[in-house]
């Protein structure tokens, strides 16, 4: 771009819209008799999402991605760290109302986050009239402009959750994420509830509505089909950390973490072709996790120094590719 | 091939009763298994698969019930055996393992125990004889520690760890054919992976045949040598595993191959929008008539809406349903 202008600009830096902080959220577990100790679902995250971004975060079931998301929401206060939304700090400089015009979340389940009891207009005119919309006729004419761009009917307005499929249910839950015009959403899993032949509709929309919104994307998914296809950059978390950081390519075609190339092997193949070498094992307990590097007991690249000293930071290793790993460099492309 | 198969299906039919009327939730369900053989059943939720299986074994209860086909084991026909000699067949020939293995094992007992009853059940075995192989077992799941396990209850376990004792228990007499009902759904990915492995694994080793129902096209095109596709309570096409990939036949198999942004797709060809399968899956009690997938097709055309398509043979032992299958 820009080689025929006259004028050569620099490309302005995309502008960050959220940035997380060295975040921990350590829950309290155990009895009252016995000495309470601290789960760290979250132990030192550190992110950033540009504007007109979708960031994916991968990682296994206790890997603290839904925490991480609840967070940014300011629906789960963190132990440490900060989180930084439009450049106002989650918590103490935003309060509820503010965040939800700034942030808003897309469920897992079309069918549990729906309220049975309301129509789809009652679901999507509760918070216009909440953030200060008054006028029926303009809530009426923004909820059928918003149905629209979610692929609904106008009349579908007058209807309840139970009168649609799992793909309409989730247009909805989209529509209502988006009525307040939102700068970041977060996508939990929001494509692992729907019946499969319906995925690609539901991909397809929020990426249209992504680019027509010129909306910023935190999407958490196990599914890395639909990672790669989705984001445009990717963090990857075990044990509550990020080890892995950097573009989809880099992250989908040269993996340097040895538990990125576990997940991404794991998925099987429909040719039959192996995506590399497996790994072993469980997510250890965050209440006794290993010593050293917490991935050291099932890496297949695991040395003495790794189960003896604790994971480095993480590293740069290219353009915004980072990696927690001491033997990232060794471990070629 | 001229020997009679494992397992031979013709003409299953399962009816659902809702109030005073009944859907074929299954219909015309035809298909084989040979000894030792992987066959995947795919599809999405509400198509049949899962009760497929659970009629294979007896297993159905009302609203659902049995109307016709029949199940053959070694040639011998098992749709219609007594409650008693059903379950002398189940655990030992044919047994079953499913997506929650919290809601299958018995919250009460422990584990070791668990897999014991199953030698003492169909082989006659003492109590203390089947403990100790109930340990074997465990080690021939890759379960750490086997004897302290067996001791565990299921609550003490992962899910990673309870799905391998359900393996083991339905493995543990060696039976000829497994159902294993979307068995890795519940499980993190790289726990999934080492379960596939392990059921591969183990069936190869001691011949048994599997039956594998998932609704993730990719997982059962890796893991079976031959694949059914399920749409509305039938099978739509018939395939080896990697045909359905490569070539899919029925324009629902098609379809769902294009919509899938499988993993190294948009590294190799960039992103591409995914083709969209148009319209919702059909309910039981509103199967459309002639082809139950005209609705959402598109190369339907009035016969698909009049006339339900029969089977036609593929090369290479396929079948699909379809007027104008590709």
């Amino acid at each position: 771009m820009g080689s025929c202008g006259a004028i050569i600009m620099a490309e302005p830096a995309p502008e960050t819209i959220l940035k997380v902080e060295d975040l921990a959220v350590h829950f309290p577990v155990g009895g009252y008799f016995r000495g309470r100790r601290s789960l760290p679902a979250v132990d030192g995250v550190d992110l950033e999402l540009k504007k007109g971004e979708c960031l994916g975060v991968v990682g296994e079931s206790g890997c603290g991605k839904s925490t991480l998301a609840l967070s940014i929401l300011g629906l789960q206060a963190p132990t440490r760290g900060r989180i930084l939304l439009d450049g106002h700090e989650v918590g103490a400089g935003m309060d509820r109302m503010a965040r939800a015009r700034i942030a808003q979340l897309v469920f897992q389940d079309p069918y549990s986050s729906l309220n049975p009891r309301q129509t789809v207009r009652a679901t999507l005119a509760t918070p216009l009239r909440l953030h200060g919309m008054t006028d029926d006729g303009e809530i009426d004419a923004r909820i059928a402009a918003m149905l629209a761009q979610v692929g609904l009917r106008p009349e579908h307005a007058a209807r309840y959750p139970h009168e649609f499929s799992g793909g309409q249910r989730q247009r909805i839950g989209i529509a209502r994420a988006l009525i307040l015009r939102p700068k970041v959403v977060l996508l939990d899993e929001p494509v692992s509830a729907l019946d499969v032949s319906i995925r690609a509709q539901i991909i397809n929309l929020l990426l249209e509505l992504k680019d027509a919104f010129r909306l910023s994307y935190i999407m958490i998914s196990h599914d890395l089909g639909v990672v790669e296809h989705m984001s445009d950059r990717v963090a990857v978390m075990y044990l509550g950390r990020v080890v892995e950081t950097g573009p989809w390519e880099t992250i989908f075609t040269r993996p340097r973490h040895p538990y990125t190339r576990a997940l991404i092997a794991a998925i099987p193949d429909p040719f039959g072709r192996t995506r590399g070498v497996k790994v072993t094992g469980e997510v250890p307990n965050p209440l006794d996790p290993p010593t050293g590097c917490s991935f050291h007991p099932r890496c297949p690249e695991a040395r003495a120094i790794c189960r003896e000293r604790p994971a480095p930071g993480l590293e740069a290793l290219g353009a915004d590719h980072l990696v927690r790993c001491r033997r990232a460099a060794e471990l070629a492309a | 091939m001229s020997a009679a198969p494992l397992l031979q299906v013709d003409d299953l039919r399962i009816d659902l009763a809702l109030g005073d009327e009944r859907f074929a939730a299954v219909q015309d369900v035809s298909f084989s298994i040979g000894r030792g053989e992987t066959f995947g059943l795919v599809g999405e939720s509400g198509c049949g698969k899962s009760i497929t299986a659970l009629a294979l074994i007896g297993l159905l209860r009302p609203p659902l019930r049995l109307a016709g086909g029949t199940v053959r084991l070694d040639g011998r026909e098992i749709q219609s055996l007594r409650a008693a000699e059903m379950r002398r067949l189940r655990g030992k020939r044919i047994s079953m393992i499913f997506q929650e293995p919290m809601t299958a094992l018995n919250p009460v007992s422990p584990v070791g125990r668990q897999i014991a009853e199953m030698f003492v059940l169909h082989e006659g075995a003492t109590w203390q004889e089947a403990e100790r192989r109930a340990v074997e077992a465990l080690a021939s799941v890759r379960v750490a520690a086997p004897e302290r396990r067996a001791k565990d209850y299921p609550h003490q376990l992962s899910g990673g760890m309870r799905q391998r004792v359900m393996i083991a228990i339905a493995l543990a007499c060696s039976p000829d054919l497994l159902l294993a009902d979307e068995p890795t759904t519940a499980l993190d990915v790289t726990v999934q992976a080492e379960i596939l492995d392990l059921v591969r694994d183990l069936c190869a080793a001691k011949g048994t045949a599997v039956l594998m129902i998932s609704h993730d096209l990719g997982l059962i095109a890796n893991a079976c040598r031959r694949v059914g596709v399920m749409y509305a309570g039938r099978i739509v096409e018939t395939r080896a595993a990697e045909e359905v990939f490569r070539a899919p036949s029925h324009p629902y198999t098609s379809g769902l191959v294009a919509s899938l942004p499988l993993l190294g797709a948009r590294a190799k060809e960039g992103r591409r929008r995914l083709k969209e399968i148009a319209g919702v899956v059909p309910s039981v009690a509103g199967f459309p008539h002639g082809c139950r997938f005209h609705p959402r097709c598109g190369r339907a055309s009035d016969l698909c809406r009049e006339d339900d398509p029969g089977p036609t043979p593929l090369p290479g032992d396929g079948l699909v349903r379809c007027h104008h299958h590709g």
